[in-house]
């Protein structure tokens, strides 16, 4: 039995088509990523699955059991951590656990070896209200308390967003760490630099999945030779490789800027011909998950 | 030499006993993307909040646009532009409306808000979504007319808090286009960032660690200084500097 599947879901708000018919489906034990930007349809996606909206068209299983015809059993077994921070601000961190765990008709003692990675970070906080914690420690109380019934799937939208890039990495150590007792995972995230650490990613944008694979695999999907330039001037640079024959495209790339070669290109017509600029450098570069994302999107 | 457009000194903010800002000094010169990181909690709102003339520093001084920040707050305002990263046009105006709103507030006349509007319009290759309601656009347009209009009134500063959060990996790219594009013509560019590789476009980057400033230097130097193969080694390394929880 799959954590998740889900077959030609579709999904419309008036003239907007939020899904268009999406289909994946998430391993028992799996650790899925979500991986586009705002307006992708990843929060109309975890709505359904969570049992909070109904799809138009279309079927979704978590655990095996259907998302319309089963939703009650579902919501025991699904931990849902929304994007908006939804717990309540004028209880205290172990008063929003407790309430929680009431919620589901378990004792909080029970799921805390679980819970315990997570929570011990905010732990030294437990009489301080919900309102009145960082970003960071509010995500964390939002995932204990996603996880206090020990639900065999989880459900994170855009856990991350907002969060420095150091937190970040610590907050995907935690997830390993879950996934790692057992629990499928399903998250989504804007940051692509993220994929990497999840077993299986779906590209997603504009309502519909761009491609669904490992992290490594998907970045086997960029077939074409990609290049990284960097000159002193890299704003003249940018203007100038877009007129070099060849260049299918050019775009900046943290400290370089990126060129997909089309079939003329030539890496010595390319140096000569832009050698007016100081500085002055090129070399073969392996794509990372953005080139992959905008290669997708372009097609 | 390039005029000063910020200049701070020894600029703190305290709430009761929390020094959430902590005697920063810096200077940006015209035309310079300046960025401006540090971890959730570093005090960067707080820090932007007062150059914008929205915060009262507790000790401290600095002008920004030529303004002082202490008794020139509201002289501040109409000389800076400002992309907070919650999406603050109007959803139910169209385009231009949007575009005649912010001119009008901003004290444009009449014919300049015609011309500016024109302009701007061109320069998204706009023109015909002149009329659709902003509601309607996607995601990235929305982020890109923003940063237009936050530049309508032709201020001499552009804060950007936060502007690419969530936004498409193409459309990021042509967004921060449109930033180097504005600071070739000699708008000073202020923003914020949680993209590490963004951190890598600007001119020069500070890092603040516990209200205080911990590094400032161009992406290159910082990353020589830190044997850093790229920015976001350098921002971790400082950032886990950290003593004060978020």
């Amino acid at each position: 039995m799959k954590a998740v599947e889900v077959n030609d879901v579709s999904k419309r708000f008036g003239k907007v088509e939020a899904l268009r018919s999406v289909s994946f489906e998430v391993e028992r034990g799996e650790l899925f990523g979500l991986i586009g930007p705002d307006g992708a349809g990843k929060t109309t996606l975890f709505r359904i699955l969570a049992t909070l909206l109904e799809a138009d068209g279309g079927t979704a299983l978590v655990d095996g059991m259907d998302v319309c015809r089963d939703y009650t059993s579902i919501r025991s077994r699904v931990g849902y951590m929304p994007g908006r921070f939804s717990l309540y601000q004028d209880l205290t961190v172990e008063e929003n656990l407790a309430f929680f765990a009431a919620l589901f008709g378990v004792d909080a003692r029970d799921s805390y070896s679980l819970v315990a990675p997570v929570y011990r970070h905010i732990e030294p906080f437990a009489k301080r209200r919900a309102g009145r914690l960082s970003g960071g420690m509010k995500q964390k109380l939002a995932l204990s308390c996603a996880l206090i019934h020990r639900p065999s799937v989880l459900f994170l939208d855009e856990p991350t967003t907002g969060v420095d890039a150091l937190s970040r990495g610590e907050f995907w150590d935690m997830l390993t760490d879950l996934k790692n007792s057992g629990i499928s995972i399903l998250v989504s995230t804007p940051y692509m630099d993220e994929a990497s650490r999840c077993d299986r990613i779906a590209l997603c944008n504009d309502g519909g999945i761009l491609g669904t694979d490992s992290p490594v695999r998907i970045l086997q999907r960029f077939d074409s030779p990609l290049y990284a330039a960097r000159a002193d001037d890299m704003f003249a640079l940018l203007g100038a490789a877009r007129k070099v024959r060849g260049v299918e495209r050019c775009y900046p790339f943290g400290q370089s800027h990126h060129i997909v070669a089309g079939r003329d290109f030539s890496a010595e017509e390319f140096t000569r011909e832009l050698s007016w600029l100081e500085g002055l450098c090129l070399e073969p570069v392996k794509p990372a998950i953005e080139d992959v994302f905008i290669k997708l999107m372009q097609k | 030499m390039k005029d000063t457009v910020i200049s701070v000194h020894e600029l703190t903010k305290r709430f009761g006993r929390f020094t959430a800002v902590d005697r920063i000094s810096f200077e940006v010169k015209r035309g310079e993307i300046f960025g401006f990181l540090g971890a959730n909690g570093a005090g960067k709102t707080t820090a932007m909040r007062m150059l914008c003339g929205l915060s009262y520093p507790t000790s401290g001084r600095g002008t920004v646009a030529g303004f002082d920040i202490r008794s020139e707050g509201e002289r501040i305002k109409r000389h800076i532009g400002y992309m907070s990263q919650r999406f603050s046009l109007y959803n139910e105006l169209t385009v231009f409306e949007n575009m005649n709103f912010f001119a009008g507030i901003y004290g444009l006349s009449r014919q300049e808000t015609a011309r500016r509007a024109g302009e701007l319009l061109e320069r998204l290759d706009f023109a015909s979504e002149r009329n659709t309601l902003v509601g309607a656009l996607p995601l990235g347009w929305k982020q890109k007319l923003s940063f237009v209009i936050a530049s309508i009134h032709r201020p001499e500063v552009v804060f950007l808090d936060e502007p690419t959060g969530g936004v498409d990996p193409l459309t990021r790219r042509q967004f921060w286009e449109m930033i180097y594009e504005e600071a070739d013509k000699g708008t000073t560019i202020f923003v914020t960032t949680h993209y590490m590789d963004e951190a890598e476009y600007c001119s020069r980057v500070s890092i603040m660690v516990d209200g205080r400033i911990k590094a400032l230097d161009t992406p290159e130097e910082l990353k020589k200084g830190f044997k850093a193969g790229s920015m976001d080694e350098v921002f971790g390394m400082l950032a886990r500097q950290a003593r004060r929880g978020e």
